[in-house]
């Protein structure tokens, strides 16, 4: 058994975008803000912080999942992607960003990169989903700008102009 | 909002989480999925000196046929059952309402022994015990107990577990039923629902009906009944049995209209 006391700040390890990184948290801190204060992911952003609005998801071991119903320390030795680990090192975006950027699937971009990671982990699962599939998936997400349709409709783009 | 501060506690073993529980009773919970518990505790509605973290307990990560039931680990996601390949064919009704709990992102973390725990009166999968017949077996350092469903979910968010015990697994009854139907109103897919509807075919002109988000738990009840127009007749009595549940989403009057539309299309598909 082991115990972290309430007033005890930890380190925590996690592989954030294939890099190893640590930081410390308290028992109470969230992922999502572990990962924004403590490692720098400031992509994650951080909307109702009760697992509805879906702006924090991010890739747990392999899963969507959203960071603030997650603690920091039950992440420790976890592999994480955030949005941060879509673009290449110089800044060209990749095929899924390109094409939100070329249909305007955003506007303010506060619940995008939430957005991206779940239709990331949507594809690395099924590379030609369907639109219903593709609905469910954005279904897990708010968006108070676009209404939907260009996000979804963008999806669909990227998905069937890829081979 | 964040948290307020609590300890934190990683079993290594359920003996250890239920010596945990014991010591902390009602100051601690356990942390399962977090998909009810974590929003709970940033909204500040929840608050304790300890927090029990059981997900990572191999001893409850086990999805078993055991008998005549099968039986589902405290640690067993969502969507790790429902992506268990046997699912459709040995508990139908939950291959069928599964895909309606909260969002595929919440499921990848949240359980169903958590979900059952949280005991939400318009959740779907104490709906689906409730329907089904099933139990809920609880553990403490006192021994080991099983709760039929009925005897589980007291109340809106209420169970009969006491502060030292913790859910270790979920008991769905097998091949229940020779059709199954569900379908639920919610204002958008994965959202709380408003009303769920489940139906069980008993035989030709007998049903069980489960109804998710009319009264403080799961209502079920059985219809028996000679015709179509004798199931709407029957449907009409049973929506003057709720009790009356409100919140922002719905009035009572909202909910029975729901249920008169909803429940003869689920009897008629649980029918086939």
């Amino acid at each position: 058994m082991s115990e972290i006391k309430a007033s005890e700040r930890v380190e925590v390890s996690v592989k954030l975008n294939g890099v190893e990184v640590s930081g410390r948290a308290e028992p109470r801190t969230l992922l999502a803000d572990f990962l924004r204060e403590a490692c720098g992911a400031t992509g994650v952003h951080v909307g109702c912080e009760h697992g509805v609005c879906g702006c924090c998801t991010v890739i747990l071991n392999g899963v969507a999942s959203r960071s603030c119903l997650a603690l920091a320390v039950q992440a420790d030795g976890a592999e994480i992607e955030t949005v941060e680990s879509l673009a290449d090192a110089d800044g060209t975006l990749n095929a899924l960003q390109e094409a939100f950027r070329k249909h305007h699937a955003l506007q303010c971009g506060f619940c995008t990169p939430g957005i991206l990671m779940s239709l990331t982990d949507l594809l690395r699962r099924n590379a030609k989903p369907s639109r219903e599939e593709v609905v469910n998936i954005v279904g897990g997400h708010l968006c108070r700008c676009t209404g939907y349709t260009n996000i979804i409709d963008t999806a669909m783009d990227a998905i069937n102009s890829v081979g | 909002m964040k948290p307020r501060p609590f300890n934190y506690i990683r079993p290594s073993s359920v003996v250890e989480a239920a010596d945990a529980l014991a010591h902390y009773g009602e100051n601690a919970r356990i942390l399962a999925g977090g998909q009810s518990l974590i929003a709970m505790l940033n909204l500040r509605l929840v608050d304790v000196e300890a927090i029990i973290d059981i997900s990572q307990l191999k001893e409850l990560s086990k999805i078993q046929l055991k008998g005549d039931v099968l039986e589902v680990g405290a640690a067993v996601t969502q969507n790790r059952l429902l992506a268990w390949s046997e699912l459709e064919s040995r508990v139908p009704l939950l291959a069928k309402m599964l895909p309606w709990v909260g969002h595929f992102q919440t499921r990848n973390r949240g359980t169903i022994c958590g979900s059952l725990s949280h005991a939400d009166p318009s959740s779907e999968i104490p709906l689906a015990l409730a329907l089904l017949g099933g139990s809920v077996v609880l553990r403490s350092k006192r021994g080991t107990r099983t709760l039929t469903a009925d005897q589980f979910q007291t109340g809106v968010l209420s169970t009969a577990r006491q502060p030292d015990e913790l859910v270790v697994a979920a008991n769905f009854p097998l091949n229940m039923g020779s059709g199954t139907a569900f379908r639920e109103t919610a204002r958008r897919h994965g959202d709380f629902a408003i009303v769920g509807i489940g139906a069980v075919k008993a035989s030709a002109n007998e049903i069980q009906l489960g109804i998710g988000g009319v009264s403080t738990r799961p209502f079920v009840s059985s219809l028996s009944f000679e015709n179509a127009s004798d199931i709407i007749a029957q449907i009409e009595k049973l929506v003057w049995q709720f009790d009356g549940y409100e919140d922002m989403h719905a009035t009572p009057r909202m909910r029975r209209d729901l249920v008169r539309h909803m429940a003869p299309l689920v009897i008629e598909e649980a029918l086939g």
